[in-house]
């Protein structure tokens, strides 16, 4: 346990320096750019209208607005730095990759009587994709003596172990062993540099070759963006596992949106009725709190063993996330009306029936919506996730399936297109809410 | 009979610690048809929630209150009510707000509509009937307020410091138009308000009420609202009696302030 918390402290601190580390870069290059972008406007006339004559603008946020510059220069800057960091076709390279060719060092024998003799061995690094590498050539004599000239292929970024002795005359004596690599002594568990990468010794006497790996990132961990562009294209030509990329979103989408509608329309009136009648908001009480904080994604497990992994589950799992915070915000709706509305509308001859509808609901929509935009978003966050524990399509079915066999190309694209959407239906609701509610804020 | 009958109404709310606040105390009044009273008191006497009870919103503990010859029990379009602030709806334009009532009975659109026109003429919003509530400043808001108390054509017209939130111009401008509509409709109006000003000239009676328990302290019979139908509100301001009235009146309110102050320190 006191162990377990000092790695975890560790594991933290670390982590502080990777994120210092990060932003760090990501200022420097923000930092940049925006002295770029001055010397480029300085020119023009910059900020207009009423807030460039405001004085006081810091601590002023109405005076703040997003520069769309930095926004875009932001964009650009992070697609450049998985360019740079995955070392991509795409530009110029900045950091050394992975070697990939043919290269050679030479190795000393020495025989069980004490004789030395130089070999080389022929190395082709192969890359990962090329599955079918042939042998390299020996050329020249190769070696001169008891000892051979050997041959590798190792594809990049990976090591090869290889017994140089083996085919050398004598190399299976006792005694014979290798003594130098390109002249620098060697002896088990030491590593000697060669110009392209490393030879390693085994502890039983064997070469392991390393060619120099890059300071890249392996495209396992983070494919280049141009290798996810032609995933994707090809992912959207030709689906995934047969799936179409267009159906694994439509099927996600068609699950929030049911679940969100049922949520609507069962949390609305349940928020009205608690905010209205005192046996019902004490009957409802109890469980709409508890619920409240209860995270969706804490019911997946009894969802399955309810329901299994069919649609009804996550229709069910979407209409529960989207229920309590619709019964709340409707309840919230309610509780915001002006009394002052209220006796007016009685005064001027309102019924119940028309005070709910009259009053109160159109009231309570700004409410409403806050509520709505924020069940979407946990909807969408809800359905992904469970589509990654049980699904047979969907967005998150695709992903999960995808870093099943290590696809992580596949992976990202899932990732950016879920992201899109989720900001894509945000923005489709503040639309929606500025037609229905432009009265909102304005009371 | 006709008219309001207030008759030895008590109104005593029970805190939750269990103490009692007499927030009224046996007031009794009777109001003609078309009377305009204002009611004035320090902070604090009872002002609104005796407003609350004639508009039936609240049930006092104690007493009767007739209007026409019937109990009050609840809100009823025949007391119209003009809030000091936030009673629009937003989400309609001015002319549905001004609208509302009659529609909640069920009249016909093309009566409403007219009705509607002619509303908005008298409060002198002819060109804003599309707006929307937020887009209209404070003044016309108040406007909009009396015009759609106006179209329920209530028998009393209630009004809790109606002008509160407005400024001295647009202030002195509804006052006039209040006193227009007073005379035009022949309605009976009450009306609260902090401003002694304002209920010397908005009230043929004016009511002064004292706090602790919240009680009628003294009422006047004035001639200002009368002079002031379709003249110069300054005007009447300079009349001889105008002055001295408002000193005494100052001066008593100020006095009941004292009192409050001094009974909290003894406490
Ligand atoms: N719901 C309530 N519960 C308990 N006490 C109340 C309640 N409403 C009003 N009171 C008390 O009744 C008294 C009269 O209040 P009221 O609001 O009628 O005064 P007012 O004359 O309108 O004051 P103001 O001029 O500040 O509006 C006050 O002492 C107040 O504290
Ligand atoms: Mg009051």
């Amino acid at each position: 346990m006191g162990q377990e918390i000092i790695a975890v402290i560790g594991t933290t601190l670390w982590m502080i320096v990777g994120i210092i580390g990060i932003f760090v870069i990501y200022l420097a290059v923000s930092g940049l750019c925006y002295f770029a972008h001055n010397l480029y406007s300085r020119r023009k006339e910059s900020i207009k209208g009423y807030t460039s004559l405001k004085t006081v603008t810091f601590g002023d946020e109405s005076s703040v607005t997003a520069n769309r510059v930095a926004s875009i220069a932001a964009v650009v800057t992070l697609f450049l730095l998985w360019g740079i960091a995955t070392g991509s076709k795409l530009l110029p390279p900045i950091l050394p990759g992975p070697f990939v060719g043919d290269t050679s060092f030479e190795y000393t024998a020495t025989n069980a009587t004490g004789d030395t003799a130089n070999a080389t061995v022929f190395v082709r690094v192969h890359a990962a994709a090329n599955k079918k590498a042939e042998k390299p050539t020996i050329t020249g004599d190769g070696g001169a003596g008891f000892a051979k000239a050997d041959t590798v292929i190792v594809p990049e970024r990976r090591t090869k172990i290889i017994k140089a002795q083996n085919n050398d005359d004598g190399g299976k004596e006792a005694g014979f062993k290798v003594t130098a690599i390109n002249g620098q002594a060697i002896a088990p568990k030491q590593t000697v540099p060669f110009k392209d990468g490393e030879v390693y010794m085994t502890a039983k006497g064997s070469l392991s070759v390393r060619p120099a790996t890059g300071v890249t990132m392996e495209a396992l961990y983070l494919p280049p963006p141009e290798l996810v562009w032609t995933r994707f294209v090809n992912v959207f030509q030709n689906g995934y596992l047969g799936v179409g990329l267009f159906e694994n979103v439509f099927w996600s989408l068609i699950r929030v949106v049911i679940g969100f509608t049922l949520g609507c329309l069962f949390g609305i009136p349940l928020g009205f009725a608690m905010g209205l009648n005192s046996w019902l908001r004490g009957w409802f009480e109890p469980i709409v709190e508890f619920m409240r904080p209860v995270p969706p994604l804490a019911l997946i497990p009894l969802i399955i063993i309810w329901f299994g992994i069919g649609e009804q589950g996550k229709i069910s799992l979407l209409f529960l996330a989207a229920l309590w915070i619709m019964t709340i915000a409707a309840r919230a709706g309610v509780s915001g009306v002006n009394i002052a509305k209220v006796h007016a509308a009685y005064s001027l001859g309102a019924s119940k029936r028309q005070i709910l509808s009259k009053v109160i609901l159109p009231n309570s929509l700004p409410e409403i919506f806050t509520g709505a935009r924020v069940a979407m978003g946990v909807c969408w966050g809800t359905v992904v996730a469970a589509e990654l524990v049980a699904a047979e399509k969907g967005a998150g079915k695709m992903i999960i399936a995808a870093s099943k066999f290590q696809l992580t190309d596949i992976v990202i694209i899932g990732i950016i297109i879920i992201g899109i959407i989720g900001y894509g239906i945000d923005v489709l609701m503040r639309i929606a809410e500025n037609r229905l509610v432009p009265w909102k804020g304005k009371g | 009979m006709s008219g309001l009958v207030i008759d030895d109404v008590s109104m005593t709310f029970e805190l939750p610690n269990g103490s009692k606040v007499e927030a009224l105390k046996n007031i009794n009044l009777e109001i003609k048809e078309g009377e305009l009273m204002s009611v004035l008191g320090p902070s604090g006497c009872g002002k609104t929630t005796f407003l609350n009870i004639l508009a039936g919103f609240l049930a006092q503990t104690a007493g009767n209150m007739n209007i026409n010859g019937h109990e009050i029990t609840g809100p009823h379009p025949e007391r119209g009510m003009v809030f000091q602030h936030g009673a629009l709806f937003e989400w309609m334009n001015v002319s549905k707000n001004i609208g509302f009532g009659p529609k909640m009975k069920g009249t016909p659109q093309a009566e409403i509509d007219a009705k509607v026109k002619e509303l908005l003429d008298i409060v002198g919003l002819q060109d804003f009937g599309e707006k929307m509530i937020y887009e209209m400043s404070g003044g016309m808001q108040q406007r909009v307020a009396l015009a759609r108390c106006l179209a329920n054509e209530p028998d009393v017209i209630l009004m809790d410091e109606p002008l509160g939130a407005l400024d001295a111009l647009t202030r002195e401008k509804m006052q006039s138009l209040v006193l227009d509509i007073w005379k035009k409709t022949g309605k009976t109006i009450i009306l609260i308000t902090h401003s002694v000003e304002e209920a010397l000239l908005l009230g043929e009676r004016l009511l002064v009420m004292a706090p602790r328990p919240g009680r009628i302290h003294k009422e006047y019979r004035l001639p200002f609202a009368e002079l002031g139908v379709g003249a110069d509100l300054r005007e009447v301001k300079r009349h001889k009696d105008f002055g001295p009235t408002r000193d005494e009146i100052l001066n008593m309110i100020w006095d009941m302030e004292e009192e409050i102050m001094g009974r909290t320190e003894d406490a």
